[in-house]
């Protein structure tokens, strides 16, 4: 447990020390505004929410999108830039353990991540100010959109540490990050549903991350999609181990 | 300290080290030679645990690497090729981390950071983030780092390269005076350094073993070891070489050099050196040949290492 301590701190001091951090919190706080407030016209709306208008996806609808390519950003470095710099030698024949480090990594990208979802507080007041919504749904929208961005960055550590090169971690984990969202977001299910079966659709879309943060972010906080979420992360977290291992064997 | 039996990592088909065993107590400074690609540092991966072998075992202490890695590698410091550190922290900031990875916290961790900041001079730079940092300090950081809790065993991968002779002069003092205490196995291309600092030296080449000993044993491996070189200032280079030649006990006598003319005689016997000088002596005084200098030779590591690990191809081919 100290350990992993040890690593996170070591790998948030890594992130604020570099650009990194700041420009991914206020890339991030700049687009959630402009999705929620330009695109989804938050003030003529008229409808106290941050989930779901009647006329279109509302703030946390956006966030799989923004995720998509904000997230592997930010994990893109956790253990290509260790290869690149073969720090992963010196922190592999310290006296830990490889799920130590992995899991370090992994909870120093999520806390950025973390810290950024919670400095959209400002839309919480807004929209509490002007009306009145239901706050359960907006926490199931944040535990959902903290959720979805752990997957994301646990594919995001399989990836990086498959390359020592930064950019083909990111470009992997984009489009692994995008098939998850696609196989569920309505469009494609509309078109899948005209010449599949509806119980092959219903099998692909559950492997979606829309499918399950579709439902949390409505307030319906059930255990099937919280389990998807952390089996996605156990998942992707193991593979980065045995890609890990399978790296060290030669 | 250090056990190793049997090693071997194949990369693919290709065998990096191929069955390497030795040993190394407290109070040993092991040197370890051999070209590039030899498996050197294959070798010191595999001991400090980073990549498993394919077959073999190492014991670090009491401690087996394979099956319980965790409180073997608490014992040993570690200085990877090309001393990496994390370039976004400063150096304070780096030791201190990997005090904490070493148990350490609080009081402890800071007097541990001092003591190597100390040691390895680098009071200048300790707030100063590793990536402004020029060689010879990043490889003093990553060495700070491999001793940080005082480890019984150092594994040391080239720690003088990129440094300047005044810092390689400084570390190879440090490593002698910590090989008192520890066991210690580095390897290097220098092969004076071997000299100054191991207590044994063990040469590898492509995967094997192919010579352990003392410095001085190993010397004495080279062709012109125990050879006696006679200089004098003036002489008739055939003549003498001839008459030197003809000394029972001697093999032969070659001209090595004109002008003060040098000749080198190659006595039967390696041990019979001491006699063959003498005798070389009361021939020179006989003649009236101006004597300049008699020595015998103790052989060069750096013939060893050529005579030893020259695919044989290439010997053939010097020939």
């Amino acid at each position: 447990m100290g350990n992993i301590w040890t690593i996170t701190k070591r790998e948030l001091r890594g992130y604020f020390a570099s650009p990194v951090a700041f420009v991914f919190i206020v890339i991030f706080l700049l687009l959630a505004g402009f999705f929620t407030f330009m695109i989804a016209q938050f003030f003529k709306v008229g409808q106290a929410t941050l989930s779901q208008t009647s006329y279109s996806p509302m703030f946390f609808g956006w966030h799989p999108w923004l995720y998509l390519f904000l997230v592997p950003a930010v994990g893109m470095r956790m253990w290509s830039e260790e290869r690149r710099l073969g720090t992963i030698e010196l922190l592999l024949t310290m006296p830990i353990t490889p799920w130590q480090a992995i899991l370090g990594k992994f909870l120093a990208s999520w806390a950025v991540v973390a810290i950024a979802l919670a400095l959209t507080f400002p839309v919480w007041i807004t929209v509490n100010y002007l009306g009145n919504p239901d706050n359960g749904v907006i926490v199931g929208g944040y535990i959902g959109s903290l959720l979805m961005a752990g997957a994301y960055l646990s594919i995001t550590a399989m990836t990086s540490a498959m390359t020592r090169n930064q950019v083909v971690a990111f470009i992997v984990a984009v489009v692994i990050s995008l098939f998850l969202i696609l196989a569920g977001f309505p469009p494609v299910t509309d078109m899948l549903v005209t010449w599949a079966q509806p119980w092959i659709v219903d099998l692909i879309a559950a492997f979606s991350v829309m499918t399950h943060f579709e439902s949390i972010q409505k307030g319906v906080l059930d255990s099937r999609d919280i389990l998807y979420f952390v089996s996605v992360m156990a998942f992707c977290l193991f593979t980065t181990s045995t890609i890990i291992r399978a790296h060290r064997a030669g | 300290m250090i056990q190793v039996r049997d090693l071997k990592k194949n990369f693919g088909p290709k065998a990096a080290v191929n069955g390497v065993s030795f040993t190394v107590e407290r109070g040993e400074v092991l040197g370890f030679l051999g070209p590039n690609g030899a498996g050197k540092s294959t070798t010191m991966r595999m001991i400090t645990g980073f990549i498993p072998p394919t077959e073999g075992s190492i014991k670090i202490g009491d401690h087996d690497m394979l099956e319980n890695p965790l409180p073997a590698k608490r014992l040993i410091g570690y200085l990877p090729e090309n001393a990496p550190s994390y370039t976004d922290m400063t150096v304070a900031g780096f030791l201190g981390f990997t005090a904490e990875l070493r148990g350490m916290s609080g009081d402890a961790k800071k007097k541990a950071v001092e003591r190597v900041i100390e040691m390895c001079f680098l009071e200048n730079v300790r707030h100063q983030s590793v990536d402004t940092l020029s060689k010879g300090y990043r490889h003093r950081t990553c060495f700070a780092q491999s001793i940080i809790h005082d480890p019984d065993v150092l594994v040391l991968d080239e720690p003088t390269d990129g440094l300047d002779p005044n810092q390689k002069h400084e570390v190879r003092t440090l490593i002698r005076r910590m090989g008192e205490k520890k066991a210690i196995i580095f390897s290097t291309h220098i092969l004076e350094e071997v000299e100054a600092v191991c207590s044994r030296a063990v040469i590898i080449d492509r995967g094997k073993i192919v010579a352990n000993g003392t410095p001085r044993d190993l010397k004495m491996r080279a062709p012109t070891a125990g050879a006696v070189l006679v200089q004098f200032t003036d002489g008739n280079g055939a003549d003498v070489a001839q008459k030197v030649g003809a000394l029972p006990g001697i093999d032969r006598a070659e001209v090595v050099g004109e002008r003060p003319l040098t000749v080198r005689a190659y006595p039967h016997k390696r041990s019979a050196s001491e006699d063959t000088a003498r005798a070389i002596n009361e021939l020179a005084a006989k003649e009236r040949w101006p004597l300049q200098q008699l020595h015998v030779e103790e052989g060069r590591l750096d013939e060893v290492f050529r005579s030893i690990t020259l695919p044989d191809t290439k010997k053939e081919a010097t020939k």
